[in-house]
């Protein structure tokens, strides 16, 4: 009797939680569409945003997606290789993965304050892409970090004993057995990061985002990006900038959907090659 | 192997590069905070005035701020997250499960700016519009935005500590004649109520850590909120909104990142608890 009840609660509330995530994709599909068009990829913003397009800032988060990258991978797919193939369980194993975990749980907007003190002023790299770039590499590590773990240990011993038996060294195992089968569990990783950080806004404010929609030339330049451009775009709230705004957020919306949706395949293809 | 030894010795920095940022990062928000921390002691805390102009910093406001959407998020999200994640691991079919999961992995990819602009555009209007208010940025519209943020984590946290239940506890439940209601009721909400708990203080620290969301929506007037439909100013706000007026090295600038330790510390607390209770097997 009263399990009925409770069912159609469960299904209710995963009814609404779905559509929540429909309303507000919908929401920036139906608006940002009418805004989006080539011009506005290919454009530089005009009038303070209110009219032009978004390429600046497309760059601009392009570059400090690499940036990110390029620091975080080696990091963490490095540090996941540690763990699981140079070091037994002990209290070193410990700290790097209590490192990980707290550093996963600092709010976004301490990264800031800290790529702020730390690499714009202390380093003096001053406001620009490599300063940004470095503060989300911080931000994504956590994730690469132990997703590699997980896909390093998945892969078999007796693949890694076979490898030895025929007189491999340790090297050679980890080039030739452990990377190819763990990377696309490695891929799902960095895949989830680059969503991440394209979409992050608090960490790059302080550290790289500047409103002058100027082409940023080396990683010393400061640039736009999207989410801080969008940022600046909807605090104004004026209706021609709220157009834009509209179509930034699709932009960083559809960015968000491919890497979703890779990463999940990425994953898909791990779990049923890999993992027998 | 000499060539071994080295890969090895570079491998470990890179492992322990995490831990060596986590440090770095209490270093510097120290070096920069602490000095106004402790000449306003616990006024820094307590008091209800920041007026960066005649160098009065209290951060009363701003606590009260953040914890209120916190507490409302939460109220929003535990009731709508948990039953979520009872769905998935009790009753959901095969097909519905593979048509959510990427619901809930979609809801954790939106970036918290186009939270922020759904948040101002649709539910502060209509806030706005229902409650007939002057203005739609109050508490209870960012705990909104909130709520929907901190879904994902509180699902798919309590999802595992749910699924980790042992079978065998149920099968003797429905032994014993119980439905599946009181079973999860009885046996199986309480066995997995500590890592329910632990996805609950989890996204508490996420909600608390948030900025762009709640800068849009929540009104960021410097007030203690007495109602829902209040605005208010978070932690997260003002250091936001600050920064770029404060001068390097002045009082403002030491003050934001005084606010920056405080939200720290609270986030790291939260963090240590929910690792502790939440002890997963593995």
């Amino acid at each position: 009797m009263k399990n009925k009840y409770v069912y159609a609660l469960l299904w209710a509330s995963t009814i609404v939680t779905a559509m929540i995530l429909i309303f507000i994709l919908g929401f920036v599909v139906l608006k940002g569409s009418s805004a989006l068009s080539v011009e506005f990829l290919i454009d530089i913003p005009r009038r303070g945003g209110e009219a032009g397009g978004i390429f600046p800032a497309i760059l601009g988060t392009f570059y400090l997606v690499i940036i990110a990258l390029v620091v975080a991978v080696p990091l963490g797919v490095g540090g996941a290789l540690y763990l699981v193939e140079f070091q037994k369980e002990n209290i070193i194993t410990k700290i790097i993965r209590f490192g990980a975990d707290t550093l996963n749980a600092v709010p976004s907007i301490i990264f800031g304050l800290f790529g702020f003190a730390f690499l714009v002023y202390y380093l003096k790299l001053g406001v620009c892409i490599l300063s940004g770039g470095v503060t989300l590499a911080f931000m994504v590590l956590p994730t690469i970090l132990r997703t590699s773990e997980e896909a390093l240990r998945a892969v078999p011993g007796w693949d890694k004993e076979g490898s030895y038996a025929l007189g491999a060294t340790k090297l050679q195992t980890i080039k030739n057995i452990v990377l190819p089968q763990s990377l696309s569990g490695i891929i799902t990783g960095i895949v989830l990061s680059i969503g991440r950080a394209a979409g992050e806004t608090a960490p790059i404010i302080f550290t790289a985002a500047i409103l002058n929609p100027v082409l940023p030339e080396s990683v010393f330049d400061p640039t736009m990006s999207l989410p801080s451009h969008l940022y600046t775009l909807v605090s104004e709230s004026t209706p021609e900038k709220l157009v834009n705004a509209y179509g930034t957020a699709l932009v960083l919306i559809i960015l968000v959907l491919i890497t979703t949706y890779s990463a999940m395949l990425f994953r898909k293809y791990f779990t049923r090659h890999v993992r027998r | 192997m000499k060539t071994e030894k080295i890969v090895e010795k570079i491998l470990l920095i890179f492992a322990l590069s995490a831990t060596l940022v986590i440090f770095l990062i209490i270093i510097f928000l120290f070096k920069e905070g602490l000095p106004i921390l402790k000449k306003e002691g616990l006024g820094f805390i307590l008091g209800k005035i920041w007026n960066p102009g005649k160098e009065i910093y209290g951060a009363l406001t701003f606590i009260a701020g953040s914890l209120s959407v916190t507490f409302l998020a939460l109220l929003i999200a535990v009731p709508l997250g948990v039953s979520c994640a009872l769905f998935l691991a009790e009753i959901a079919p095969k097909r519905a499960e593979s048509l959510f999961r990427p619901v809930i992995e979609l809801l954790a990819g939106i970036p918290s700016v186009v939270y922020g602009m759904f948040g101002l555009i649709v539910i502060v209007r209509f806030i706005k519009v229902s409650f007939d208010i002057p203005t739609g940025e109050t508490v209870l519209a960012c705990s909104i935005v909130l709520a929907v943020m901190i879904l994902p984590i509180i699902i798919s946290v309590s999802e595992d500590a749910i699924k980790s239940v042992p079978r065998i506890y149920k099968e003797g439940s429905f032994a014993l004649g119980a439905t599946h209601w009181q079973t999860m009721k009885r046996v199986i909400l309480p066995t997995a109520s500590s890592g329910i708990t632990a996805s609950i203080i989890l996204a508490m620290g996420r909600a608390i850590g948030e900025t762009m969301a709640v800068v849009l929506v929540l009104g960021n007037v410097e007030m203690i909120p007495k109602s829902i439909l209040n605005p208010a100013e978070a932690l997260t706000s003002v250091i936001l909104l600050e920064m770029g007026e404060a001068s390097v090295g002045g009082s403002h600038y030491e003050a934001l990142f005084a606010v920056g330790i405080i939200l720290f510390i609270i986030v790291m607390i939260l963090n240590i608890i929910s690792m502790k209770i939440g002890v997963r097997k593995k």
